[in-house]
């Protein structure tokens, strides 16, 4: 028999039974629909998330500060590290919560003490005016910066450089405005910064709260991690008192989690499509089953073992096959909608399409073979007698 | 050719064996309609689907145009049922999603020939028993005698040498029976060897021989054509 009549008999069976077929396939559809979706979206927040860390710079050190009120740094021992063991810039800032208001607008916001250079090693972008100039932090100006989303909660716009804003019953000029930040991990978007010295003077506190530093290149970030736990051991004298994070570091456990999450998730969407197989297998044997009779007279006309294992072994890879083709489709609009809803950039790849066709298509097989040879060693004067 | 030598074959049917045929030998011509007549339970049908290669004997040698039956392999088995024997059953055994020209088509399939020459053939016999304005029908748009024509056709497809039918008129009725048992008279006259089996000593009357099976053994054996001479 050729094997494009057995590909018809297969359909023509299939097609007999619309509701079975359709609802046999839901068993793939489903395995296959959480495969491309859950492998795409994990692959597009990795790939969101690295590139976001690596965006921030993967010479940048953080150091936060956890000391007693009478352990603390200043600003100038700060910036004697400038320069020296492999660290090139260096930052610091401190914050709080407090509420800022405009005319009759008031929104509970981060207000964020920093030095001149925060806007460099952080990366942050200006969408109006300027960032802080060294000025501003020495002569403790009552100048601020703000997050995009606070300009427009309390002015309506982000044009509103060279308006006022009150913090903590204090009056500020707004003299730049901070484009919309898309990090998931770190977000500028609600914070008012104001000059470093101006804050502490506020809120009378001299600790800092962290201190940022930038490496002098990527292979100079081990040297400059070890200059500053020294610095800040020696500054300091506790271990206790500080954290030192690496940014590569981060990646890299970031790195390690989400592949442990990919294999989760695809190893959870792979038992499904297993359990969608066993759903074949079930039905395929119900099938046989029923169709003894029709084997029998198959049989009886001249069908040898192997033409009634070729067609019941297509039936069930056709069932897969279309059950993981329509999952796939499925798959590419849920996609899109959680690219809308998400805002990530989500791509099926050809691989993940490849690998949810070709592991349906292995089900269809690994199932439809038992029931398939059950059909074929029929003896088919058993079968024909079966009632 | 039909060749059959102390055919034996046994059921376990719970604790108690049953011997369906206990010693047969027989031996059919190319050409000849045999009926093979006897109660129910009497093993005619084992002996038919013997014959037509769908259950083995247990015992005795079955010889089908010279070559031992025994030896043959499953694929072999399978060779002939599609070749050189064509099934007439009394359930008619068409498939039901099936038209009636697709069920006459099935066989040729299974030969593997192509689709010009399968059309053709199906197309003939399905012309020969009368059902040519009827081929793109299902078979529950038929009536039994319409449905019994198909089956027929679709014995023929193969051009088979013999054609085995098992009770073919025990679902029709007197009518269509006689059109069937005409037809199969017509077939016989062409050169087709027939063996039928029934209870009903109308319908054997039609065969050149009658076979009388009775507890698995033959116990008549009336020849026609040489009761005649």
């Amino acid at each position: 028999m050729k094997f494009s009549q057995a590909l018809k008999m297969a359909f023509m069976s299939l097609k007999g039974n619309k509701m079975r077929s359709f609802l046999t396939m839901l068993g793939i559809i489903i395995g296959v629909l959480a495969v491309t979706l859950l492998i795409s979206i994990v692959q597009g927040a990795t790939s969101e998330l690295t590139g976001q860390v690596e965006d921030l710079g993967s010479n940048l050190l953080i150091s936060q500060i956890t000391s007693p009120k009478d352990v603390y740094l200043t600003i100038d021992d700060v910036e004697e590290l400038e320069g020296v063991g492999g660290v090139d810039i260096v930052a610091a800032s401190k914050s709080s919560n407090a509420t800022a208001k405009a005319g009759t607008e008031n929104e509970i916001a981060t207000i964020e003490g920093v030095t001149e250079k925060y806007d460099v090693i952080m990366k942050l972008d200006m969408l109006n005016g300027r960032f802080f100039a060294s000025m501003d932090v020495e002569a403790k100006t009552q100048n601020a910066v703000i997050g995009h989303e606070l300009a427009m909660d309390l002015y309506g716009t982000t044009n509103c450089v060279g308006n006022s804003i009150n913090v903590k019953g204090k009056d500020f000029t707004v003299i730049g405005v901070l484009e919309e930040a898309d990090s998931m991990i770190t977000t500028t978007d609600n914070t008012v910064f104001i000059p470093l010295l101006t804050y502490q003077r506020m809120f009378n506190d001299k600790q800092l709260g962290a201190i940022y530093v930038s490496a002098a290149s990527p292979d100079a970030v081990d040297m400059a991690e070890e200059t500053i736990e020294e610095f800040m051991l020696k500054e300091l004298g506790d271990e206790d008192y500080y954290n030192v994070i690496n940014q590569s570091a981060i990646l890299e456990v970031m790195d390690k989690m989400l592949g442990i999450m990919t294999s989760l998730l695809t190893g959870i969407a792979a038992i499904s499509l297993v359990v969608g197989g066993i759903g074949i297998m079930n039905i395929m044997l119900v099938s046989v089953s029923e169709r003894t009779r029709e084997i029998g007279i198959r049989k009886a006309i001249g069908a040898q073992k192997g033409d009634i294992m070729t067609q019941f072994l297509i039936e069930s890879v056709v069932l897969s096959v279309a059950g993981g083709l329509i999952g796939l489709g499925l798959g590419i609009v849920g996609l899109m909608i959680f690219e809308q809803l998400m805002n990530l950039d989500l791509a099926l790849t050809f691989g993940t399409a490849v690998l949810a066709i070709g592991f349906s298509a292995g089900v269809g097989i690994v199932f439809g073979i038992y029931p398939a040879n059950k059909a074929a060693n029929l003896k088919p004067i058993d079968a024909l007698r079966y009632e | 050719m039909i060749e059959l030598k102390d055919i034996r074959k046994t059921y376990i049917m719970g604790e108690t064996e049953v011997h369906a045929l206990n010693g047969v030998s027989l031996n059919i011509d190319d050409g000849e309609f045999v009926a093979v007549i006897g109660p129910s339970g009497s093993g005619k049908s084992t002996l038919m689907n013997i014959i037509g290669c769908l259950d083995i004997a247990d015992e005795g040698t079955y010889k089908l145009d010279g070559n031992n039956v025994n030896s043959l392999s499953e694929y072999e088995l399978g060779v002939v049922r599609n070749k050189k024997v064509g099934f007439i059953f009394q359930q008619f055994n068409l498939l039901p999603k099936l038209t009636a020209f697709e069920n006459v088509e099935l066989p040729l399939i299974y030969q593997g020939l192509h689709l010009g020459e399968r059309k053709k053939r199906a197309e003939e016999c399905l012309n020969k028993v009368g059902l040519g304005d009827r081929m793109d029908h299902k078979p529950t748009e038929l009536s039994g005698g319409q449905q019994q024509r198909v089956a027929i056709a679709r014995a023929l497809a193969t051009e088979p040498t013999l054609i085995l039918a098992d009770e073919p008129t025990g679902n029709l009725d007197t009518k269509s029976g006689k059109e069937i048992m005409q037809m199969l008279v017509d077939l016989n006259k062409e050169g087709k060897g027939i063996v039928l089996i029934t209870h009903d000593q109308w319908v054997a009357n039609q065969a050149d021989e009658q076979i009388k099976i009775v507890d698995g053994k033959i116990a008549v054996h009336k020849d026609k054509r040489r009761a005649a001479k």
